[in-house]
């Protein structure tokens, strides 16, 4: 009975990433319109990779942890909020945070453009404070990328985290205080460390999708804010060096492997799922 | 809804409801007070996009992008297919989604039911191998498919499209069945068969039953997994536009009203159907 599925996961997922592999290690030749791959250990693609994206390469990781900390720290008190203090309207909460889900992601991210423009609400409001940079923009900037990534990922960080933290028993909380600890000290000692596998799934569920993403930097971005996906994506689709492109995806697989990898061990646990 | 989003969603199916859970206390009230307005600016933050998008669906753009706002109008709503163009991607999106549904749900409950009541050797790696396309980017995912359609020689299309989905949903499918049929008792087969019904009975009178409901949140995770999907798609489309490939070209060109008229109106209808099964399970008291 698993067999099928089983073949068609090996066929349609772990053979194209042979493909995938095949192809970082090939020389191009022939024309764009006829391109001919040569297998041929040609490991030069992955320097030459490095070394033409490496503001990409950089860029994707700064935004990316960025984005990743920021939606930790403001999806944490919603998730809280929802597991702990919702009562009987947990289910109301939790179906509003889903909501979202319901429209195109790339409608949502249009959306942004359309909040965020020269001539909307919140640029004639900010610059009206006085608390906008210089060039009175928030489109095109770093910010307004991370900020599509934050909230193109923000439920996928809630949820896990309010997984993990309705699992605690309230009675754990209450013989904290009991025993004289401070509701800062039982959160500290008691909630963070229960909720560290709901803090675990939902930043790698943020930070692997934000590695790889292109259209909040597509959308929302300028060239000053591209990304390794932007370049994936063009190298692939519109200059088709094929052998260059797949060479930068196996190094954003590496990428996120590595960050993944140190950061289960930071965080003293192996349950990836 | 994204890949990651959809495991979000199965992270959630995955654990059990808490019983009667009351509110917890003391946190000291100015604390809980400034906790509970956070929250609140959190959620606000994420509806921000969807009331946009609700209420320019009714905007009269004046240019060819729909950006600013003009004034309010029915007119898009009267005529949601004005273009044609996008009434067709829409069509082909949900034939994608449709089938793509159909034959991941038959692997992956397949997948699913094995998984549960045999324990064989490899039943753990098979379990990390479901998620291991959950932890690659879309982007990769998309760019590796194509170079295996590149190295078969296989054009670009309808047909590769429907292969991408499927190797992707079938993940989610299998994962989001499991869950939810851990735990049943399936020694009611062997009661149902110990009674005289043959194979066939026992699978269509005892197993399907049981199963149906995790079969239908899944069907419905994998549909809305394929109707959003972009980047996997874009790798893998050639000249074939789906839905959202449409709606990234209009970015280029010009973005009608429409394009948030048929937003909304996806996301009124997936509120409906949420609101029927979830009258239909209280009703049923299954699951």
């Amino acid at each position: 009975m698993i067999f099928p599925a089983l073949a068609y996961l090996a066929i349609f997922f772990v053979v194209p990433f042979w493909s995938l592999f095949k192809t970082s290690l090939s020389t191009m030749g022939g024309s764009i319109f006829l391109p001919q791959l040569t297998f041929a250990w040609d490991f030069s693609n992955y320097g030459h990779a490095l070394v033409t994206y490496q503001d990409q390469i950089l860029r994707s990781l700064l935004y990316a942890f960025t984005a990743t900390v920021v939606s930790l720290l403001i999806s944490y008190p919603l998730a809280y909020v929802i597991a702990f203090k919702s009562g009987r309207y947990k289910n109301l909460l939790l179906g509003l945070v889903v909501l979202p889900f319901f429209v195109t992601f790339l409608v949502r991210t249009l959306a942004w453009k359309t909040i965020l423009a020269d001539d909307g609400i919140v640029v004639h409001t900010l610059s009206a404070v006085g608390v906008l940079p210089p060039d009175g923009r928030l489109l095109s900037t770093s910010w307004a990328v991370i900020g599509g990534l934050i909230y193109n990922s923000m439920t996928f960080m809630i949820l896990p985290l309010f997984v993990s933290l309705e699992k605690i028993d309230p009675r754990l909380l209450e013989a904290s205080k009991d025993l004289y600890s401070s509701s800062f000290r039982a959160f500290r000692k008691v909630i963070f460390p229960l909720s560290i596998p709901g803090v675990l799934a939902g930043s790698l569920l943020v930070f692997i999708p934000a590695m790889g993403d292109f259209i909040n930097a597509d959308y929302l971005g300028s060239t000053q804010t591209t990304m390794i996906g932007n370049v994936i994506q063009k190298q692939f689709l519109i200059v088709k060096d094929y052998p260059g492109a797949a060479a930068l995806s196996f190094l954003l697989m590496a990428m996120i492997l590595a960050g993944v990898l140190s950061y289960t061990r930071a965080l003293g646990t192996e349950d990836l799922v | 809804m994204t890949l990651q989003e959809g495991a979000a969603i199965v992270d959630v199916l995955d654990s059990p409801p808490a019983k009667n859970r009351r509110s917890l206390r003391g946190t000291g009230k100015i604390g809980d007070i400034l906790l509970r307005v956070v929250a609140g600016l959190v959620l606000l933050y994420i509806f921000i996009p969807i009331f946009v998008i609700v209420l320019f669906s009714f905007n009269k753009p004046a240019g060819k992008f729909n950006y600013t706002w003009q004034g309010f109008t029915l007119d898009n709503w009267a005529d949601p297919f004005k273009y044609p163009a996008l009434a067709e991607a829409l069509k082909l999106s949900i034939q994608v989604a449709a089938l793509s549904t159909a034959i991941a749900v038959v692997l992956g409950t397949l997948l699913a039911i094995a998984l549960v009541r045999q324990r064989f050797r490899g039943n753990k790696a098979v379990d990390t191998f479901l998620v291991l396309p959950l932890t690659a980017p879309e982007v990769v995912m998309g760019a590796s498919l194509l170079t295996l359609f590149l190295d078969l020689g296989w054009a670009t299309g309808f047909t590769t499209i429907l292969i991408a989905h499927v190797a992707f949903e079938i993940s989610f499918v299998a994962m989001t069945v499991r869950a939810r049929v851990r735990g049943f008792d399936w020694t009611l087969e062997d009661a149902s068969m110990d009674l005289g019904a043959s194979p066939a009975r026992t699978f269509f009178k005892v197993t399907l039953p049981l199963i149906v409901p995790g079969i239908v949140a899944a069907a419905m995770l994998s549909f809305a997994l394929s109707l959003d999907d972009f980047i996997v798609t874009y790798f893998v489309s050639g000249s074939t536009v789906t839905y959202p490939l449409y709606v990234n070209a209009a970015t280029k060109a010009a973005v009608p009203p429409q394009i948030d008229v048929l937003a909304t109106a996806i996301l009124v209808i997936s509120l409906i159907l949420l609101a029927v099964g979830t009258l239909y399970r209280r009703k049923r008291l299954v699951v």
